[in-house]
Order: C-alpha cells, then structure tokens, then sequence
C-alpha cells in the first residue's frame, strides 16, 4: 500500500516535470495565436532557449538568471518572427518553419563553436534552478516524492492564472482577441494592430525560451541535441486542443504531461513496450478531438497578414 | 501575342537573391565563430562537385528529398499545409521495409510491391488526417503532428520487434533482401565508384513529370487548383472540395511514402532506431518552397538540399559545424517568404533610372 501510494507521489511528480515547459510555451502560443499570428517556431525558439540557458548557467552560475536568459534568446527569435510576419506580410506558416531549421541550428552550431562537441558542459546543482521544497519532506515519502520539484514548476501554474487574467480580465486582452479576430475594425477604433501583435509574438517567444530553459536548467543539467525533441510541436498542438485558451492549454498540456509521466513510470517496469506507450497521448489526443472537442474556433484573422490602410 | 515578362517579375530571380543571402549570413555566423567562409564554402563546393562520385552521391541525397518536398508542393496547391510528410515518410519507409525484409519475390516484383506498399501506407497515414478535417474539422496541423509521432514511435517499436530486428544489433532491422533494393546493377555502381547508386534519382524525375502532368493538363488537377484558389467559388462553381483535398492529401502521402521506400531501399537498406526525428518531411517542406511549389521546380531544389546535406556533412573536415547548412537554409526560406520586399526595392531602383 505504501509503494503505491509512493508510487502515485513519483507519478505526480513525472507529470510536474513533464508540464512546465509544454505549458511555457503553450501559455505564450496563445497569445501569438490569439491575436492572430502563427507561430510555428515555437520548436525553434524552445530549442535557441534551452541552449542559452544552459550556456548562461555556466556562465552567471545563477539558474534564475540562466533562465531568464533562456527565455530572452527565444524572444529574439521571436522578433525575426514578428518583423517579417507582421512588417512585410510573409507567410506565417513558412516564416515559423524557417524558425525551426534556424533555431536547432544555431543552438547546435554555438554549441560546437563554444565547446566544442553537440552538449555543453553540465552544470552544478548549486548552478541549477532551486528546489523549493528540498528537504521538507522525507526522500521517498508521498509529499517528499511529489515535491521533489523545481521552483519553477509551481511558478508555471501561477503564470497560467496571469495569462488567463490578462487574457480575460484587462484590456490588453481584449484588444488582442479582437485583433485576432477583426483587424480591420480594430484599427478603425484606433487600436494599433501592428503593436499589439509585436507584443504578442515577441511575448510568445520570450515564454517558449523559458520552456526550452527549464528542460536545461532543471529538468536535467546541460543541453543536448535531442533535449526538445518535438515538444514545441506538442505546445502547439496543445493549444489546438485547449481551442487557442490559456485554460484550455493548461489543461491540454497537463494531459500530455501526465502521459508522459506514466510513461517514464510504466517504463521503468518494461511490461510494455516503452515504444507502444509513447504513443497513447498522440492517440488520445485525435480519439479526445473526435469524441468531445469538435471544430475549435481558429481566430478568423489567424495567419492573415494585415496591411494597415493608408 | 503574350507580353514578355520583365526579369523582375519572376519568381526564380528572388528565389536565386534568397539563396545568395542566405550564403551571406551563413558567413557571417563563420566568421564570428572563427572560421574562415572561404575555406567553409570551398569544402562545401569541392565536396559536391570535387570528383564524379561526389555528384552521383548528392542525388542519391536528393531523391527522397525530391519526394518529400513534390508531396508538401502538391497539398500546397489545394491551400493544405502537409506538414505531415514526416509521418508519411516514416510509415512509408516502414511499410518497404517490412516487405522488403520478410517477402522473398524476385526483384521484378518486388521492388514495385515494396513501392507500393510504401505509397499505401503514406496515402493512408495523409487521408485520415484529411478525414478528420473534412468530416470533424479538426485542424490539419494538430493531426498531422500526432500522426508524425505516432509513426515515429510505430517505427522505434517495429525496429524491436522479433521478425523485423536483427539479432545482437541493438538498434536496426535487419537488411532489407537484394531482390528489394533499388541499387543501380553491380557493373554500374563499380563505373560510378559510388556504393549507394539507385533508381531513385530516374524515380524521382518521374513522379515530378507525372505530377506535373497531373496538375497541368487534367481535370483533377483543375479541380485541386480551383479550390486551392478559392475554395468557397469552386464549390460554387460544383466542385466537391472536401473529396479534392481528401485526394489531394492522399496523393501527397503517397509521394512522401515513397520517398521513404526511395531512402530505404536505395541508400540504407534498413531501418534504425530514431533519437529524434528524422527530418525528411520537414527538409519538404523546405524543397517545396525553393522550388516555388511547382513538381519540376522540386527536382531543381531537391538537388540544391541534397548537396547541402551531403556536402554539408564534410563541413566538420575543416572545422565548420554542419548545423550553419541549417541556418543558410532557413534564412533562404525567409528571404523566399520576403520576396515581394524585394520585388518592391528593385522595382523602385529601375524605376528610377
């Protein structure tokens, strides 16, 4: 009884380490798509960001400071995205994908050129993100397994809460939701479309970057070329799946974090093929979309570029 | 008689000033990271164009990246994003290899089964993510990531199976039979001095004529076009849209499916356990766009990416991370992205004068 329930503390625990930098960058998507850009270098950015902080770790020997760095690599990223998408009306889909061959590359290319192999040094876990409650709580213990977590991975839900607010409850959420949906009215109010989508996707970036960063600087300890993998990927899909809500997201991508979390648990019994379980998410992802979700209501302005009248 | 189009109206001139730019900020990042583009870009043109058999292997390259991207520009023209060729490249390569492996025909048959098995299952694996955006309109983009990793783990858990893994290697199939690989005869890969020497090339070419055969001169491809115009006016006009983007996606799949029978049974001859993925469908996407979306525009651009891979990956050899022909490439597809900035500056130059 006492392994299971310590069990379920390692399950929860998966899921908190799986989630946070899904939902990072779902968080950010949100807004990006909202008000009515693709972006689909989010992977791109993810992966520019976990390099970075990995590199800043080094560097500043400070997790919070590496991940913030993380996090403002990927806002860089995030202005190729928002000027040639926003300024010169590029398609968005293939300036997101130009992102994405772009963002892996440098992270890669720096990584050799710097240190000289595909992984940077590992960091310190002095140099590493804090845990908050390291120690409260007896090591193998349910609260003591469920709390082995970094700072961060509580830090998380509190940002979904603000997007949710700033979303909902101010102005600048609204402006942004309209901007999504009717530019051009927006524009007739006075609104300045081109500022509030700048915001946007810079913000976008800015939180992928910290998505990337938290694998980096918490989850493990230095970067490597397979540490995203596809997680970008999977924050977009996220916020489909959460129909384009920081809610909704949320939601989604606890889901894909819980699977994931029963995956690393399941696995480690090799029962099952680990192969066979990776698949469930995708596949209770589409069963999920069939069975309950239905059409999601994309942004009617979502990937139309929008050309401001003279 | 039909008005000759000025220079700076064709797509291929800021195509080509994309791709010299992109060249430019692939220096630029060398020489900040200390070394020296000269040296980088002449290993990368010597490593293409150095000796005949580099040439031949830059095609062999090509060819799946040829399929790959005719499979993103033929959904691109009915205004679908098959951002999916990853995953239809993967179960395409899966499905050749499985008959590749475990069928024993003589190689008349059983080439063209394995390509059509890989066809199958590409054309299979696209039109269900076309199923559920027609019937319950789930956004194409969200299936078709599920669907790349669903192949992608389909694929790693295959590789691990009894009757396709071989024993005491970890990580592979076993290899594919003779009668299945589509290398060039023995006598022609020894005159070629080039181990990997296939069809897949001679293939390739002939899908992108069909293709643009397909999408030129029939009435499918009519219909395709029409509702990638306007979809809302070629229904209007009694066009069935949903079934044209169903067909569509299919035909897509199943080039990308071939592609990945082209990898398998020209150049690998089997298939190993993937870290990450892949990446052929993605490069698609990539050689859709150099190529302007257009099948015979996709052989060009195929072979353009097929040597940066290739060429690429002798960039180490003088020191040069490889990872900058991913950067250049990226900065060509934005500056292709940004054509119409271009388009607008040397407008208003020859203006001007």
């Amino acid at each position: 009884m006492n392994g299971m329930i310590s069990n379920l503390g390692l399950l929860i625990n998966a899921t908190l380490v799986a989630t946070p930098p899904l939902l990072l960058a779902a968080l950010g998507s949100c807004f990006s798509e909202r008000s009515g850009v693709i972006n689909l270098g989010i992977e791109g950015m993810m992966t520019i960001g976990a390099f970075t902080g990995a590199a800043m770790g080094l560097v500043a020997g400070n997790g919070w400071i590496a991940f913030l760095c993380g996090g403002l690599a990927g806002a860089a990223m995030a202005v190729i995205h928002a000027i040639v998408c926003i300024q010169f009306h590029a398609d968005q889909t293939i300036a997101g994908t130009a992102i994405n061959f772009i963002g892996p590359g440098l992270a890669l290319f720096l990584a050799k050129a710097i240190y000289g192999s595909s992984d940077t040094p590992p960091l310190d876990i002095s140099d590493k993100l804090p845990k908050m409650f390291e120690g409260w709580f007896p090591s193998g213990s349910f609260l003591g397994n469920v709390l082995n977590v970094y700072s961060v991975a509580y830090l998380v839900f509190v940002f979904a809460f603000i997007a949710w607010f700033v979303f909902y409850k101010t102005k600048f959420g609204t402006h942004l939701r309209a901007v999504g949906e009717h530019p051009e009215a927006c524009e007739s109010l006075g609104i300045n479309v081109y500022l509030v989508r700048y915001i946007c996707v810079i913000l976008s970036g800015f939180m992928a970057g910290l998505g990337g960063a938290f694998v980096t600087v918490a989850t493990i300890n230095q970067f490597r070329p397979s540490v995203i993998v596809g997680q970008g990927f999977i924050a977009i899909a996220a916020v489909i799946f959460g129909k384009f809500s920081p809610e909704g997201a949320a939601k989604a991508c606890l889901l894909f974090g819980f699977c994931s979390g029963v995956k690393s648990i399941i696995s480690m019994s090799n029962v099952v093929s680990p192969n066979l379980i990776s698949m469930i998410p995708y596949i209770v992802t589409i069963i999920a979309l069939i069975l309950f979700v239905g059409k999601a209501h994309t942004p009617a302005a979502n990937g139309k570029p929008f050309v401001k009248s003279k | 008689m039909r008005k000759r189009k000025s220079i700076l109206e064709t797509s291929v001139l800021y195509t080509l000033i994309a791709i010299v730019l992109g060249f430019v900020i692939g220096a630029i990042f060398l020489v900040v990271a200390g070394i020296s583009p000269a040296a980088a870009y002449g290993k990368l043109i010597d490593g293409v164009f150095g000796k005949p058999k580099f040439m031949v292997w830059t095609l062999v390259y090509a060819s799946p990246l040829i399929f790959t991207g005719m499979s993103v520009a033929f959904s691109l023209r009915t205004g679908v994003f098959n951002i999916g060729a990853e995953g239809q490249f993967v179960v395409g390569s899966l499905a050749a290899c499985a008959i590749g492996i475990l069928v024993d025909l003589p190689a008349v048959i059983h080439v063209p089964l394995c390509l059509a098995a890989a066809a199958a299952a590409g054309f299979i694996w696209s039109y269900l993510v076309g199923l559920l955006k027609v019937k319950r309109g789930i956004h194409e983009v969200l299936s078709y990531i599920m669907f790349n990793w669903i192949a992608f783990y389909l694929s790693n858990y295959a590789v691990n199976t009894a009757v396709l893994h071989k024993e005491g290697n970890g990580e592979a199939t076993k290899d594919v039979l003779d009668s299945a690989r589509l290398l060039f005869p023995q006598g022609i890969l020894k005159a070629l001095n080039c181990t990997g020497a296939n069809w897949g090339f001679i293939l390739a070419v002939a899908a992108a004529v069909l293709m643009w055969v397909i999408i030129e001169k029939t009435t499918l491809g009519y219909r395709l076009k029409a509702v990638g115009y306007n979809k809302e006016a070629a229904t209007f006009g009694g066009i069935n849209a949903d079934q044209s983007i169903l067909t569509a996606l299919g035909i897509s799949g199943a080039l990308a499916g071939i592609g990945g029978a082209v990898q398998i049974l020209g150049m690998a001859g089997r298939i190993s356990q993937f870290a990450g993925q892949e990446g052929y469908g993605f490069e698609g996407i990539t050689v859709a766009l150099i190529g302007g979306s257009s099948p015979l525009g996709c052989i060009f651009s195929g072979i353009f990416y097929g040597a940066m891979k290739y060429g690429g990956a002798k960039l180490t050899m003088v020191g040069a991370p490889e990872e900058v022909i991913d950067i250049i490439m990226g900065c060509v597809i934005i500056f292709i992205a940004i054509s119409s900035v271009f388009k607008g500056l040397l407008m208003k130059v020859v203006k001007k004068k």
